[in-house]
């Protein structure tokens, strides 16, 4: 009824080639942005911020980053979290070294630390494929956490060995530090995220996309109708880990604050960020989103539930939480191996005749 | 003989040691990807689990004791009696086989045609699962293992280097016994696969589904059973591992070690698994021993997977591996 191209007629080349071609995803994307910037900052408080929208808002952004590297150009990746990590270092490095430089500058520029380390690490999926692939990426994930734990310089030499962020402002209103306003946080990481979204969802549109794409269906193909590999494979690499890069310096500045690496950036980060990508939908922005939203949610509703509501013990609800979580996955990968971003899909184009489906 | 050889000698041999655990959990993963393709991720966590309910039943719990205790506010624990040490082997090894049977029912029949990487996704999904089972059905508390096998240094070594080079070698016990586990299950392993019809089946739906189903073999009934044979080399190396350091979580963690002893010696082939498995536990056990030092030691967290990665650029198939042909 209200979901559909019908009369909505474009008159040029633009109008027809943007993101949202259909008037009705136009609009819900619009509200969603200005709940998202002008209503929920004015009504959260400490708990949500903490609990759900930050969760949500840097997972979605490292979501993203290895969707394009999973998702669209088929490369799995199972060293997320040291990925984070040297984004989060990097992060913390630019930060202590040169404080008068504005934080969203050192973000970015650990994003793009991140990108270079990504595409070292990158190089031997041009021998290494599949499964080897994943595995080899693994060493990736320990290197880096070893080396940021074994290496005093990238902790500046603390006793603790811990990284905690120093206090910055962006335009007088501190973001990271003791005294952030947990809407402050929140408008920061929420910025990134919008900006990444677009980011990635046009470079997937584009010719970039499409060569990941074509890598993904079958790489040998790809190369003999001139899809380069190397540039193809190398450029998924460098412009995913520069999302999770990116997630990683917000992750510890904006979020934690403090961060030891193994604890924080540990092969279960890279686990969570891969679920989110899989049960979200591979190959899917939107994907991304729900995934995140999905696995950040549902502990905090589980925990309510068991623990708040029916008063069992932590632990318990904790193991519970392995099991339900597990049981999703293999039911997703069952049912519907797309993910989310197919549900979605789906119902939309049910919605597209409703309510006279024939 | 100067000392430092003497000392490298000494972690040479425990390296050789360390690599024979290494490779009887690798061996669990090459069985599973040769017969079905599918690389499991959760022969780890089924290591763990059955070292958990091989000690369950040993102690004699009750099965959900800590979840029947939360929801309907009783106290129970144990049932107070204690099995005997092969019986609850024999237990464990049927709910490992129940457990096999229920992966392939619930899971893998619906993923038959799914690509490898979803396949792979499952057994995550399946790992975290299992995890989650274990420590609810058994509790999450540390255990000690005992089912019997000998420990601690072995003094006949320890007399014998003495002599030799001035210097008693320590060689802990548990480790020539699961040496000599290994050895026994790689041979039954493979005569198993060689001369018996259930084998030779095997191979079979390994080399070409179609083809095996058209003469007549059941693919379920040959799943059920390959992951029954996973389920119980998950079972010796989780009573060798649990013995040697107790039940608990970091018992599951062993699969990410053979990963790379899997890498270097081929996804398919059981000798690569043992060679895999040597190598990479002489290598990291000799280069935390030499550069360790100088670069801030705990080095045998990366050194297995930068090993491997180096090795597979040059070689992607791995050292035993089949000849990767690809087709468009």
């Amino acid at each position: 009824m209200f979901y559909r191209e019908a009369g909505d007629f474009k008159t040029s080349y633009a109008e027809d080639s943007q993101t949202f071609p259909i008037k009705f995803d136009r609009y819900r994307y619009y509200v969603v942005l200005l709940i998202a910037f002008a209503v929920v900052p004015f009504i959260i408080n400490d708990y949500w911020v903490n609990a759900v929208f930050l969760p949500f808002l840097i997972y979605a952004i490292a979501a993203i980053g290895l969707n394009i590297l999973t998702g669209y150009c088929g490369q799995v990746s199972l060293g997320t979290g040291g990925f984070m990590a040297v984004g989060a270092y990097a992060c913390y490095k630019l930060m202590t070294s040169f404080p008068e430089v504005s934080i969203l500058i050192h973000v970015i520029l650990a994003g793009g630390i991140t990108a270079a380390v990504g595409v070292v690490f990158g190089l031997p999926s041009l021998r290494i494929k599949g499964f080897y692939l994943a595995v080899a990426t693994l060493a990736a994930q320990f290197f880096l956490v070893w080396i940021f734990n074994r290496v005093p310089w990238f902790y500046n030499y603390s006793a603790s060995g811990q990284i905690s962020a120093p206090e910055r402002t962006v335009l007088g209103v501190s973001v990271t530090g003791a005294e952030t306003a947990p809407w402050a946080a929140y408008m920061v990481c929420l910025v990134f995220l919008t900006l990444s979204a677009i980011l990635a969802r046009n470079l997937t549109r584009g010719m970039a996309g499409r060569k990941w794409m074509a890598i993904r269906d079958m790489d040998i193909a790809a190369e003999i109708i001139g899809v380069d590999p190397l540039k193809a494979k190398l450029s998924a690499f460098a412009v995913s880990s520069f999302f999770i890069g990116i997630a990683g310096a917000l992750f510890f500045a904006v979020y934690l604050g403090a961060v030891e690496v193994g604890e924080a950036f540990g092969i279960t980060k890279s686990f969570l960020v891969l679920f989110m990508v899989i049960i979200g939908g591979l190959g899917s922005i939107f994907g991304s989103f729900a995934g995140a939203a999905f696995l950040v949610l549902l502990p905090v509703l589980l925990k309510n539930l068991l623990v708040g509501g029916l008063g069992w013990p932590t632990d318990l609800a904790a193991h519970l939480e392995f099991v339900i979580v597990g049981a999703l996955i293999i039911a997703f990968l069952v049912a519907e191996p797309h993910g989310l971003a197919q549900l979605w899909r789906v119902a939309k184009e049910k919605l597209r005749l409703w309510p006279f489906p024939h | 003989m100067p000392e430092q050889l003497v000392y490298a000698m000494e972690v040479f041999l425990n390296g050789l040691m360390a690599g024979v655990l290494y490779a009887l959990v690798a061996l669990g993963f090459v069985l599973i990807y040769k017969a079905s393709g599918i690389f499991n991720y959760a022969q780890g966590v089924m290591a763990l689990f059955a070292a958990l309910t091989l000690v369950g039943i040993m102690e004699g719990q009750v099965p959900f004791a800590h979840l029947i205790n939360a929801a309907f506010g009783t106290d129970i624990h144990h049932f107070g009696w204690h099995v005997p040490a092969l019986l609850a082997i024999l237990l464990t090894m049927v709910v490992m086989i129940g457990l096999a049977w229920l992966v392939n029912y619930f899971v893998f029949r619906h993923l038959v045609s799914q690509e490898p990487i979803i396949l792979f996704m499952a057994t995550i999904g399946l790992a975290y699962f299992l995890e989650g089972v274990g420590d609810i059905m058994w509790g999450a508390d540390i255990k000690k293992l005992d089912v019997g096998l000998p420990q601690g240094i072995n003094e006949a070594i320890d007399e014998f280097t003495f002599g030799v080079f001035d210097y008693g070698f320590f060689i802990d016990n548990l480790d020539i016994v699961a040496t000599v586990i290994a050895a026994l299950l790689v041979a039954s392993l493979i005569i198993f696969a060689q001369y018996t019809k259930q084998g030779r089946a095997m191979r079979a739906v390994a080399d070409d589904h179609q083809a095996a189903l058209s003469v007549g073999i059941s693919l379920n009934y040959i799943w059920v059973m390959v992951w029954s044979l996973a389920g119980f080399v998950a079972l010796v190396a989780g009573i060798v591992w649990g013995t040697k350091s107790g039940v608990q979580f970091s018992l599951s963690l062993i699969a990410l070690k053979a990963l790379p002893v899997l890498m270097l010696g081929g996804f398919t082939s059981i000798p690569g698994a043992i060679v895999g498995g040597l190598i990479i536990g002489v290598g990291e056990k000799l280069f935390e021993f030499s550069i360790g030092p100088l670069i801030g030691g705990a080095t045998e967290n990366w050194f297995a997977y930068v090993l491997a990665l180096l090795f597979l650029v040059f070689r992607p198939q791995g050292l035993f591996g089949e000849k990767i042909i690809e087709r468009v």
